[in-house]
Protein backbone atom coordinates (compact mmCIF):
# COMPACT_ATOMS: atom_id res chain seq x y z
CA UNK A 1 0.00 0.00 0.00
CA UNK A 2 1.28 3.37 -0.76
CA UNK A 3 0.88 6.61 1.34
CA UNK A 4 -2.29 8.35 1.58
CA UNK A 5 -0.65 11.55 -0.61
CA UNK A 6 -0.77 9.10 -3.37
CA UNK A 7 -4.58 8.38 -3.46
CA UNK A 8 -6.54 10.24 -6.35
CA UNK A 9 -9.80 9.52 -5.44
CA UNK A 10 -11.58 7.42 -2.81
CA UNK A 11 -15.08 5.83 -2.44
CA UNK A 12 -16.19 4.95 0.88
CA UNK A 13 -19.28 2.32 0.66
CA UNK A 14 -20.80 4.65 -2.20
CA UNK A 15 -23.92 4.16 -3.84
CA UNK A 16 -26.34 5.60 -6.26
CA UNK A 17 -30.12 4.60 -6.14
CA UNK A 18 -32.81 5.88 -9.27
CA UNK A 19 -36.14 5.47 -8.70
CA UNK A 20 -36.03 3.62 -5.71
CA UNK A 21 -33.50 1.09 -7.04
CA UNK A 22 -29.96 0.98 -6.10
CA UNK A 23 -28.25 0.78 -9.19
CA UNK A 24 -24.75 0.11 -7.32
CA UNK A 25 -23.97 0.00 -3.98
CA UNK A 26 -21.78 -0.26 -1.15
CA UNK A 27 -18.62 0.07 -3.50
CA UNK A 28 -15.08 1.03 -2.06
CA UNK A 29 -12.48 1.54 -3.78
CA UNK A 30 -9.30 3.96 -4.67
CA UNK A 31 -7.55 5.04 -7.50
CA UNK A 32 -3.44 6.07 -6.81
CA UNK A 33 -1.15 7.67 -8.97
CA UNK A 34 0.51 5.76 -11.55
CA UNK A 35 -2.17 2.61 -10.90
CA UNK A 36 -4.78 1.11 -13.11
CA UNK A 37 -7.80 -0.34 -11.25
CA UNK A 38 -10.01 -1.71 -13.58
CA UNK A 39 -14.15 -2.30 -12.99
CA UNK A 40 -15.13 -5.58 -14.39
CA UNK A 41 -18.82 -6.97 -14.21
CA UNK A 42 -21.91 -7.85 -16.59
CA UNK A 43 -24.21 -5.59 -18.17
CA UNK A 44 -25.92 -3.71 -15.57
CA UNK A 45 -23.82 -4.51 -12.74
CA UNK A 46 -23.31 -0.80 -12.05
CA UNK A 47 -19.34 -0.19 -13.42
CA UNK A 48 -20.34 3.11 -15.25
CA UNK A 49 -22.50 3.94 -12.41
CA UNK A 50 -19.32 3.71 -10.27
CA UNK A 51 -17.37 5.44 -12.66
CA UNK A 52 -19.92 8.32 -12.50
CA UNK A 53 -20.35 9.11 -8.53
CA UNK A 54 -16.09 8.58 -8.60
CA UNK A 55 -16.19 11.90 -11.43
CA UNK A 56 -18.45 13.74 -9.08
CA UNK A 57 -21.58 13.47 -12.33
CA UNK A 58 -23.94 11.94 -9.55
CA UNK A 59 -24.19 14.31 -6.42
CA UNK A 60 -27.09 12.54 -4.37
CA UNK A 61 -25.25 9.49 -3.39
CA UNK A 62 -24.85 6.93 -0.33
CA UNK A 63 -21.72 6.54 1.10
CA UNK A 64 -19.08 9.26 0.66
CA UNK A 65 -16.28 10.15 -2.61
CA UNK A 66 -12.91 11.97 -1.68
CA UNK A 67 -11.84 13.48 -4.70
CA UNK A 68 -8.20 14.87 -4.70
CA UNK A 69 -7.70 16.29 -8.16
CA UNK A 70 -9.25 18.55 -10.47
CA UNK A 71 -7.15 17.67 -13.69
CA UNK A 72 -9.50 14.81 -14.70
CA UNK A 73 -9.85 13.28 -18.17
CA UNK A 74 -12.87 11.36 -18.99
CA UNK A 75 -14.21 9.25 -21.95
CA UNK A 76 -17.47 8.14 -21.47
CA UNK A 77 -19.50 4.96 -22.61
CA UNK A 78 -21.82 6.76 -24.54
CA UNK A 79 -21.67 10.31 -25.70
CA UNK A 80 -24.76 11.72 -27.87
CA UNK A 81 -23.34 15.33 -29.44
CA UNK A 82 -26.00 17.11 -30.78
CA UNK A 83 -24.94 18.05 -34.92
CA UNK A 84 -26.93 21.29 -34.23
CA UNK A 85 -23.78 22.18 -33.09
CA UNK A 86 -21.14 22.80 -36.24
CA UNK A 87 -18.19 21.02 -34.03
CA UNK A 88 -14.92 20.02 -35.73
CA UNK A 89 -12.24 17.47 -34.03
CA UNK A 90 -10.08 20.10 -33.30
CA UNK A 91 -12.81 22.21 -31.73
CA UNK A 92 -13.39 19.03 -29.35
CA UNK A 93 -10.23 19.22 -28.37
CA UNK A 94 -10.31 22.71 -26.85
CA UNK A 95 -13.41 21.53 -25.26
CA UNK A 96 -12.69 22.22 -21.44
CA UNK A 97 -9.24 23.15 -21.74
CA UNK A 98 -7.08 25.63 -23.52
CA UNK A 99 -4.44 23.46 -24.95
CA UNK A 100 -1.89 24.98 -27.57
CA UNK A 101 -1.29 23.63 -30.88
CA UNK A 102 1.34 21.25 -30.54
CA UNK A 103 -0.47 19.35 -27.46
CA UNK A 104 -3.34 18.61 -29.61
CA UNK A 105 -1.67 17.46 -32.33
CA UNK A 106 0.80 15.17 -30.49
CA UNK A 107 -2.41 13.61 -28.62
CA UNK A 108 -3.87 13.46 -31.97
CA UNK A 109 -0.84 12.17 -33.27
CA UNK A 110 -0.63 9.23 -30.48
CA UNK A 111 -3.85 7.79 -30.89
CA UNK A 112 -3.56 7.72 -34.70
CA UNK A 113 -6.16 10.11 -36.20
CA UNK A 114 -4.12 13.42 -36.66
CA UNK A 115 -5.46 13.46 -40.15
CA UNK A 116 -8.73 13.86 -39.03
CA UNK A 117 -8.06 16.94 -36.97
CA UNK A 118 -10.49 19.41 -39.62
CA UNK A 119 -12.95 16.60 -40.28
CA UNK A 120 -16.74 17.67 -38.83
CA UNK A 121 -17.25 15.25 -35.92
CA UNK A 122 -20.42 13.91 -37.06
CA UNK A 123 -18.42 12.96 -39.78
CA UNK A 124 -16.18 10.23 -37.91
CA UNK A 125 -16.88 6.52 -37.54
CA UNK A 126 -17.52 5.19 -34.17
CA UNK A 127 -13.74 4.11 -34.03
CA UNK A 128 -12.58 6.98 -35.19
CA UNK A 129 -14.90 9.51 -32.50
CA UNK A 130 -13.65 6.87 -29.95
CA UNK A 131 -9.87 7.64 -30.64
CA UNK A 132 -10.63 11.47 -30.88
CA UNK A 133 -12.26 11.26 -27.16
CA UNK A 134 -9.08 8.91 -25.62
CA UNK A 135 -6.89 12.14 -27.41
CA UNK A 136 -9.47 14.82 -25.61
CA UNK A 137 -8.80 12.93 -22.51
CA UNK A 138 -5.20 12.50 -22.92
CA UNK A 139 -4.28 15.76 -24.08
CA UNK A 140 -4.96 17.68 -20.78
CA UNK A 141 -2.47 15.45 -19.11
CA UNK A 142 -4.56 14.97 -16.44
CA UNK A 143 -3.75 13.10 -13.09
CA UNK A 144 -6.80 10.75 -13.10
CA UNK A 145 -8.24 9.33 -16.13
CA UNK A 146 -11.58 7.52 -16.15
CA UNK A 147 -11.94 5.33 -19.32
CA UNK A 148 -15.78 3.79 -19.83
CA UNK A 149 -14.95 1.15 -22.43
CA UNK A 150 -12.42 3.26 -24.42
CA UNK A 151 -11.92 1.36 -27.10
CA UNK A 152 -15.78 0.14 -27.85
CA UNK A 153 -15.95 0.14 -32.03
CA UNK A 154 -11.91 0.33 -32.74
CA UNK A 155 -10.41 -2.30 -34.80
CA UNK A 156 -8.40 -5.18 -33.34
CA UNK A 157 -5.03 -4.34 -34.06
CA UNK A 158 -6.12 -0.48 -32.97
CA UNK A 159 -7.41 -1.91 -29.74
CA UNK A 160 -4.63 -3.76 -28.34
CA UNK A 161 -2.48 -0.42 -29.48
CA UNK A 162 -4.61 1.66 -27.88
CA UNK A 163 -4.35 -0.64 -24.68
CA UNK A 164 -0.88 -0.37 -24.69
CA UNK A 165 -0.89 3.75 -25.19
CA UNK A 166 -3.44 3.74 -22.06
CA UNK A 167 -0.44 1.80 -20.06
CA UNK A 168 2.41 3.90 -21.54
CA UNK A 169 0.63 6.85 -20.61
CA UNK A 170 -0.07 5.60 -16.91
CA UNK A 171 3.17 5.60 -16.36
CA UNK A 172 4.33 8.48 -18.43
CA UNK A 173 2.23 10.66 -16.61
CA UNK A 174 2.07 8.77 -13.60
CA UNK A 175 -1.65 9.52 -13.80
CA UNK A 176 -4.45 6.78 -11.85
CA UNK A 177 -6.69 5.37 -14.27
CA UNK A 178 -10.14 4.15 -13.44
CA UNK A 179 -10.68 1.71 -16.30
CA UNK A 180 -14.11 -0.22 -17.41
CA UNK A 181 -14.14 -3.22 -19.93
CA UNK A 182 -15.43 -6.17 -21.05
CA UNK A 183 -12.46 -7.46 -22.90
CA UNK A 184 -10.96 -9.82 -19.52
CA UNK A 185 -8.20 -10.45 -22.37
CA UNK A 186 -6.32 -7.62 -23.14
CA UNK A 187 -7.07 -5.57 -19.78
CA UNK A 188 -5.80 -8.02 -17.17
CA UNK A 189 -2.17 -7.90 -18.37
CA UNK A 190 -1.51 -4.57 -17.71
CA UNK A 191 -4.26 -3.90 -14.11
CA UNK A 192 -2.80 -3.75 -10.97
CA UNK A 193 -6.14 -3.70 -9.29
CA UNK A 194 -9.28 -5.35 -10.26
CA UNK A 195 -12.83 -4.79 -8.81
CA UNK A 196 -15.77 -7.30 -9.87
CA UNK A 197 -18.97 -5.59 -9.72
CA UNK A 198 -22.37 -6.90 -9.55
CA UNK A 199 -24.76 -4.24 -8.06
CA UNK A 200 -22.05 -4.60 -5.36
CA UNK A 201 -18.59 -5.74 -4.73
CA UNK A 202 -18.52 -9.33 -5.55
CA UNK A 203 -14.41 -9.58 -4.98
CA UNK A 204 -11.22 -7.08 -5.49
CA UNK A 205 -7.91 -7.76 -6.04
CA UNK A 206 -5.05 -8.37 -7.82
CA UNK A 207 -5.98 -10.17 -11.01
CA UNK A 208 -4.49 -13.31 -9.77
CA UNK A 209 -6.60 -13.24 -6.65
CA UNK A 210 -9.77 -11.82 -8.39
CA UNK A 211 -9.41 -14.89 -10.86
CA UNK A 212 -9.03 -17.22 -8.26
CA UNK A 213 -12.63 -15.86 -5.88
CA UNK A 214 -15.10 -18.29 -6.81
CA UNK A 215 -17.87 -15.37 -6.85
CA UNK A 216 -16.15 -14.16 -10.35
CA UNK A 217 -15.96 -17.40 -11.71
CA UNK A 218 -20.01 -18.05 -10.71
CA UNK A 219 -20.24 -14.91 -12.52
CA UNK A 220 -18.14 -14.96 -15.47
CA UNK A 221 -17.34 -18.81 -15.98
CA UNK A 222 -14.55 -20.77 -14.85
CA UNK A 223 -12.92 -19.88 -18.92
CA UNK A 224 -12.34 -16.30 -18.26
CA UNK A 225 -10.95 -17.48 -14.87
CA UNK A 226 -8.34 -19.17 -16.81
CA UNK A 227 -7.90 -15.88 -18.73
CA UNK A 228 -6.93 -14.01 -15.95
CA UNK A 229 -4.55 -16.45 -14.73
CA UNK A 230 -2.76 -16.67 -17.74
CA UNK A 231 -2.18 -13.24 -18.66
CA UNK A 232 -0.90 -13.26 -14.46
CA UNK A 233 1.68 -15.50 -16.03
CA UNK A 234 3.47 -12.63 -18.35
CA UNK A 235 4.50 -10.58 -15.45
CA UNK A 236 7.57 -12.74 -15.28
CA UNK A 237 8.70 -9.34 -17.11
CA UNK A 238 8.95 -5.76 -17.39
CA UNK A 239 8.88 -3.09 -20.14
CA UNK A 240 11.52 -0.64 -19.66
CA UNK A 241 11.04 2.80 -21.03
CA UNK A 242 13.33 1.90 -24.04
CA UNK A 243 11.21 -0.61 -25.20
CA UNK A 244 13.11 -3.78 -23.91
CA UNK A 245 12.06 -6.75 -22.33
CA UNK A 246 13.82 -6.94 -18.75
CA UNK A 247 13.05 -10.52 -17.26
CA UNK A 248 12.52 -9.95 -13.24
CA UNK B 1 -27.49 63.78 -34.05
CA UNK B 2 -29.46 61.79 -31.52
CA UNK B 3 -32.49 63.87 -32.03
CA UNK B 4 -33.49 61.99 -34.86
CA UNK B 5 -35.78 59.34 -34.25
CA UNK B 6 -34.11 56.95 -36.92
CA UNK B 7 -30.49 57.01 -36.21
CA UNK B 8 -31.95 56.34 -32.24
CA UNK B 9 -33.81 53.22 -33.54
CA UNK B 10 -30.36 52.61 -36.31
CA UNK B 11 -27.97 52.39 -33.04
CA UNK B 12 -30.26 50.88 -30.25
CA UNK B 13 -30.87 47.78 -33.19
CA UNK B 14 -27.34 47.60 -34.10
CA UNK B 15 -26.72 47.03 -30.31
CA UNK B 16 -29.20 44.37 -29.92
CA UNK B 17 -27.73 42.12 -33.18
CA UNK B 18 -24.64 42.26 -31.47
CA UNK B 19 -25.64 40.91 -28.37
CA UNK B 20 -28.71 38.25 -29.76
CA UNK B 21 -25.78 37.35 -32.47
CA UNK B 22 -24.46 34.84 -29.52
CA UNK B 23 -27.12 34.08 -27.61
CA UNK B 24 -29.17 32.97 -30.52
CA UNK B 25 -26.67 30.67 -31.10
CA UNK B 26 -27.17 28.88 -27.68
CA UNK B 27 -30.63 29.27 -27.98
CA UNK B 28 -30.65 26.89 -31.18
CA UNK B 29 -27.50 24.37 -29.99
CA UNK B 30 -29.11 24.18 -26.47
CA UNK B 31 -32.97 24.05 -28.11
CA UNK B 32 -34.52 26.67 -25.83
CA UNK B 33 -36.20 28.38 -28.66
CA UNK B 34 -39.96 27.69 -26.90
CA UNK B 35 -37.80 28.87 -23.84
CA UNK B 36 -37.36 32.03 -25.31
CA UNK B 37 -40.80 32.44 -26.53
CA UNK B 38 -41.87 31.84 -22.74
CA UNK B 39 -39.65 34.33 -21.46
CA UNK B 40 -41.10 37.50 -23.96
CA UNK B 41 -44.45 36.22 -23.84
CA UNK B 42 -44.46 36.79 -19.94
CA UNK B 43 -42.70 40.13 -20.67
CA UNK B 44 -45.74 41.51 -21.35
CA UNK B 45 -46.76 41.31 -17.38
CA UNK B 46 -43.37 42.86 -16.64
CA UNK B 47 -44.57 45.82 -18.61
CA UNK B 48 -47.83 46.31 -17.47
CA UNK B 49 -45.86 46.56 -14.11
CA UNK B 50 -43.35 49.00 -15.41
CA UNK B 51 -46.50 51.31 -16.44
CA UNK B 52 -48.60 50.61 -13.29
CA UNK B 53 -45.52 51.78 -10.93
CA UNK B 54 -44.33 53.91 -12.82
CA UNK B 55 -40.97 51.91 -13.47
CA UNK B 56 -38.25 51.58 -16.27
CA UNK B 57 -40.01 48.77 -18.39
CA UNK B 58 -36.45 47.33 -19.14
CA UNK B 59 -35.92 46.34 -15.63
CA UNK B 60 -39.33 45.40 -14.91
CA UNK B 61 -39.03 42.68 -17.98
CA UNK B 62 -36.01 41.85 -16.60
CA UNK B 63 -36.85 40.93 -13.19
CA UNK B 64 -40.71 39.51 -14.31
CA UNK B 65 -38.61 37.44 -17.03
CA UNK B 66 -35.70 36.61 -14.36
CA UNK B 67 -38.66 34.68 -12.25
CA UNK B 68 -40.70 33.10 -14.74
CA UNK B 69 -37.00 31.30 -15.78
CA UNK B 70 -36.74 30.54 -11.96
CA UNK B 71 -40.33 29.01 -11.46
CA UNK B 72 -39.59 26.71 -14.62
CA UNK B 73 -36.75 25.46 -12.85
CA UNK B 74 -38.23 24.84 -10.06
CA UNK B 75 -41.60 23.09 -11.59
CA UNK B 76 -39.46 21.18 -13.66
CA UNK B 77 -37.90 19.39 -10.61
CA UNK B 78 -40.85 18.96 -8.87
CA UNK B 79 -43.53 17.79 -11.34
CA UNK B 80 -43.30 15.08 -13.90
CA UNK B 81 -44.77 17.25 -16.85
CA UNK B 82 -42.77 17.20 -19.55
CA UNK B 83 -41.00 20.20 -20.38
CA UNK B 84 -43.14 21.95 -23.78
CA UNK B 85 -46.06 21.61 -21.45
CA UNK B 86 -44.49 23.37 -18.81
CA UNK B 87 -43.27 26.21 -21.19
CA UNK B 88 -46.95 26.31 -22.50
CA UNK B 89 -48.82 26.34 -19.32
CA UNK B 90 -46.47 29.38 -18.21
CA UNK B 91 -46.27 31.23 -21.86
CA UNK B 92 -49.63 31.27 -21.77
CA UNK B 93 -51.01 32.30 -18.28
CA UNK B 94 -48.12 35.03 -17.78
CA UNK B 95 -49.55 36.37 -21.22
CA UNK B 96 -53.52 36.26 -19.92
CA UNK B 97 -52.28 37.73 -16.96
CA UNK B 98 -50.73 40.58 -18.34
CA UNK B 99 -53.96 41.23 -20.54
CA UNK B 100 -55.81 41.27 -18.11
CA UNK B 101 -53.94 43.46 -16.02
CA UNK B 102 -53.94 46.04 -18.80
CA UNK B 103 -58.02 45.68 -18.81
CA UNK B 104 -57.72 46.95 -15.46
CA UNK B 105 -55.58 49.67 -16.43
CA UNK B 106 -58.26 51.49 -18.41
CA UNK B 107 -56.10 54.86 -17.11
CA UNK B 108 -53.31 54.05 -19.11
CA UNK B 109 -53.39 54.41 -22.87
CA UNK B 110 -51.16 51.63 -24.33
CA UNK B 111 -50.05 51.27 -27.71
CA UNK B 112 -50.56 47.55 -28.02
CA UNK B 113 -49.23 46.85 -31.14
CA UNK B 114 -46.15 49.04 -30.54
CA UNK B 115 -45.65 46.46 -27.40
CA UNK B 116 -46.04 43.26 -29.42
CA UNK B 117 -44.28 44.22 -32.72
CA UNK B 118 -41.70 46.70 -31.95
CA UNK B 119 -41.83 50.74 -32.22
CA UNK B 120 -38.85 52.57 -33.96
CA UNK B 121 -40.01 55.48 -32.60
CA UNK B 122 -40.52 54.54 -29.08
CA UNK B 123 -36.70 54.55 -28.21
CA UNK B 124 -35.05 57.18 -26.50
CA UNK B 125 -31.96 58.43 -25.35
CA UNK B 126 -32.32 56.15 -22.29
CA UNK B 127 -33.04 53.38 -24.36
CA UNK B 128 -29.66 53.66 -26.00
CA UNK B 129 -27.80 53.70 -22.47
CA UNK B 130 -29.59 50.37 -21.63
CA UNK B 131 -29.29 48.29 -24.48
CA UNK B 132 -25.69 49.62 -25.20
CA UNK B 133 -24.68 49.16 -21.41
CA UNK B 134 -26.99 45.96 -20.97
CA UNK B 135 -25.76 44.49 -23.87
CA UNK B 136 -22.07 44.89 -22.95
CA UNK B 137 -22.76 43.51 -19.85
CA UNK B 138 -24.64 40.21 -21.61
CA UNK B 139 -21.90 39.93 -23.65
CA UNK B 140 -19.14 40.02 -20.70
CA UNK B 141 -20.83 37.64 -18.72
CA UNK B 142 -21.27 35.42 -21.68
CA UNK B 143 -17.74 35.13 -22.18
CA UNK B 144 -16.88 34.49 -18.42
CA UNK B 145 -19.25 31.48 -18.74
CA UNK B 146 -18.44 30.65 -22.34
CA UNK B 147 -16.56 27.30 -21.02
CA UNK B 148 -18.43 25.75 -19.04
CA UNK B 149 -21.50 26.86 -20.99
CA UNK B 150 -20.47 25.44 -24.40
CA UNK B 151 -18.93 22.38 -22.93
CA UNK B 152 -22.00 21.31 -21.09
CA UNK B 153 -23.72 21.59 -24.54
CA UNK B 154 -21.60 19.73 -26.67
CA UNK B 155 -22.07 17.14 -23.40
CA UNK B 156 -23.03 17.60 -20.18
CA UNK B 157 -21.28 14.79 -18.34
CA UNK B 158 -18.09 15.78 -19.57
CA UNK B 159 -18.19 19.31 -18.34
CA UNK B 160 -19.43 18.24 -15.14
CA UNK B 161 -16.64 15.28 -14.73
CA UNK B 162 -14.18 17.59 -15.63
CA UNK B 163 -14.78 20.27 -12.98
CA UNK B 164 -16.64 22.71 -15.41
CA UNK B 165 -19.71 23.50 -13.59
CA UNK B 166 -22.08 23.05 -16.06
CA UNK B 167 -25.48 23.48 -13.69
CA UNK B 168 -24.22 27.21 -12.53
CA UNK B 169 -23.39 28.57 -16.25
CA UNK B 170 -27.24 26.94 -17.22
CA UNK B 171 -28.52 28.98 -14.24
CA UNK B 172 -26.34 32.27 -15.28
CA UNK B 173 -27.16 31.85 -18.84
CA UNK B 174 -31.29 31.72 -17.99
CA UNK B 175 -30.68 35.61 -16.58
CA UNK B 176 -28.75 35.91 -19.36
CA UNK B 177 -31.79 35.44 -21.70
CA UNK B 178 -34.04 37.68 -19.81
CA UNK B 179 -32.21 40.56 -19.84
CA UNK B 180 -31.65 40.41 -23.97
CA UNK B 181 -35.46 40.26 -24.04
CA UNK B 182 -35.51 43.05 -21.16
CA UNK B 183 -33.37 45.23 -23.76
CA UNK B 184 -34.50 44.22 -26.50
CA UNK B 185 -38.57 44.32 -26.13
CA UNK B 186 -38.58 48.58 -27.63
CA UNK B 187 -37.02 47.06 -30.49
CA UNK B 188 -38.56 44.06 -31.47
CA UNK B 189 -41.15 43.34 -29.65
CA UNK B 190 -42.58 40.87 -27.16
CA UNK B 191 -43.43 38.43 -30.09
CA UNK B 192 -40.59 38.65 -32.17
CA UNK B 193 -37.64 38.73 -29.79
CA UNK B 194 -36.96 35.05 -30.53
CA UNK B 195 -37.25 35.32 -34.11
CA UNK B 196 -34.73 37.69 -33.74
CA UNK B 197 -32.53 35.57 -31.54
CA UNK B 198 -33.55 32.35 -33.95
CA UNK B 199 -33.05 33.19 -37.09
CA UNK B 200 -30.07 35.16 -37.52
CA UNK B 201 -28.45 32.16 -36.15
CA UNK B 202 -29.98 29.73 -37.80
CA UNK B 203 -28.80 31.09 -40.44
CA UNK B 204 -25.16 31.12 -39.83
CA UNK B 205 -25.55 27.38 -38.68
CA UNK B 206 -26.42 26.74 -43.04
CA UNK B 207 -23.01 28.21 -43.52
CA UNK B 208 -20.99 27.68 -41.28
CA UNK B 209 -18.15 25.31 -40.15
CA UNK B 210 -17.06 26.13 -36.44
CA UNK B 211 -18.86 26.96 -33.80
CA UNK B 212 -16.89 30.57 -33.58
CA UNK B 213 -17.81 31.36 -37.30
CA UNK B 214 -21.27 30.65 -36.17
CA UNK B 215 -21.22 33.12 -33.73
CA UNK B 216 -20.06 35.51 -36.09
CA UNK B 217 -22.23 34.95 -39.35
CA UNK B 218 -24.85 35.03 -36.58
CA UNK B 219 -23.92 38.52 -35.68
CA UNK B 220 -23.05 39.80 -38.97
CA UNK B 221 -26.42 38.54 -40.03
CA UNK B 222 -28.58 39.93 -37.28
CA UNK B 223 -27.06 43.17 -38.42
CA UNK B 224 -27.70 43.46 -41.89
CA UNK B 225 -31.13 42.44 -40.66
CA UNK B 226 -31.53 45.22 -38.36
CA UNK B 227 -30.09 47.83 -41.14
CA UNK B 228 -32.23 46.36 -44.28
CA UNK B 229 -34.98 46.06 -41.46
CA UNK B 230 -35.18 49.55 -40.31
CA UNK B 231 -35.04 51.06 -43.55
CA UNK B 232 -37.52 49.34 -45.23
CA UNK B 233 -39.94 50.14 -42.27
CA UNK B 234 -38.64 53.95 -42.72
CA UNK B 235 -39.50 53.74 -46.38
CA UNK B 236 -42.55 51.66 -46.32
CA UNK B 237 -44.12 52.29 -43.17
CA UNK B 238 -44.25 49.38 -41.47
CA UNK B 239 -43.88 48.46 -37.77
CA UNK B 240 -39.91 47.75 -37.08
CA UNK B 241 -40.44 44.38 -35.76
CA UNK B 242 -41.57 42.79 -38.48
CA UNK B 243 -39.44 44.40 -41.00
CA UNK B 244 -36.18 43.15 -39.13
CA UNK B 245 -37.39 39.54 -38.78
CA UNK B 246 -38.92 39.85 -42.45
CA UNK B 247 -35.36 40.48 -43.54
CA UNK B 248 -34.00 38.27 -41.09
CA UNK B 249 -36.05 35.65 -43.04
CA UNK B 250 -34.26 37.11 -46.41
CA UNK B 251 -31.03 36.40 -45.59
CA UNK B 252 -31.94 32.61 -44.33
CA UNK B 253 -33.02 31.70 -47.88
CA UNK B 254 -29.86 33.14 -49.12
CA UNK B 255 -28.19 30.57 -46.75
CA UNK B 256 -30.20 27.83 -47.85
CA UNK B 257 -29.22 28.37 -51.58
CA UNK B 258 -25.42 28.04 -50.27
CA UNK B 259 -26.42 24.80 -48.87
CA UNK B 260 -27.69 23.29 -52.15
CA UNK B 261 -24.13 24.39 -54.14
CA UNK B 262 -22.52 22.79 -51.42
CA UNK B 263 -24.30 19.67 -51.37
CA UNK B 264 -23.72 19.27 -55.49
CA UNK B 265 -20.36 19.69 -54.70
CA UNK B 266 -20.26 16.64 -52.70
CA UNK B 267 -21.98 14.35 -54.98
Amino acid sequence: MSSDQNILVKLNKAGFSLNNKWLVKGVSLQVEKGKIVTLIGPNGSGKSTTAKIALGIYKKIDGSVEKYTNKVGYVPQKISIDWTLPLRVNDFMLLTESLDKETIDEALSLTGVIHLKDKNLGDLSGGEFQRVLLARAISKKPELLVLDEPVQGVDFTGEIALYELIKKISDELNCGILLISHDLHTVMSATDHVVCLNGHVCCSGSPMDVAKNNEYKALFGEQASQILSRYEHRHDHVHTSEGEIKKN
Amino acid sequence: MLDDFFIRALIAGIGVAIVTGPLGCFVIWRRLSYFGDTLSHSALLGVTLAYSMEFNIAFSVFIISSLIALTLIQLQKRTNLPGDALLGLLAHSSLAVGLVVIGFLSFIRFDIMGLLFGDILAVTVDDLFIIWIGGALILLVLKLIWKPLFASTVNYELAEAEGLNPDRAKAIFTILMAAIIAISIKMVGLLLITGMLIIPAAMARNISSSPQRMVMYSIIGGLLSVILGLFSSLEFNTASGPSIIAASLFLFILSLLNIKQSIKLKN
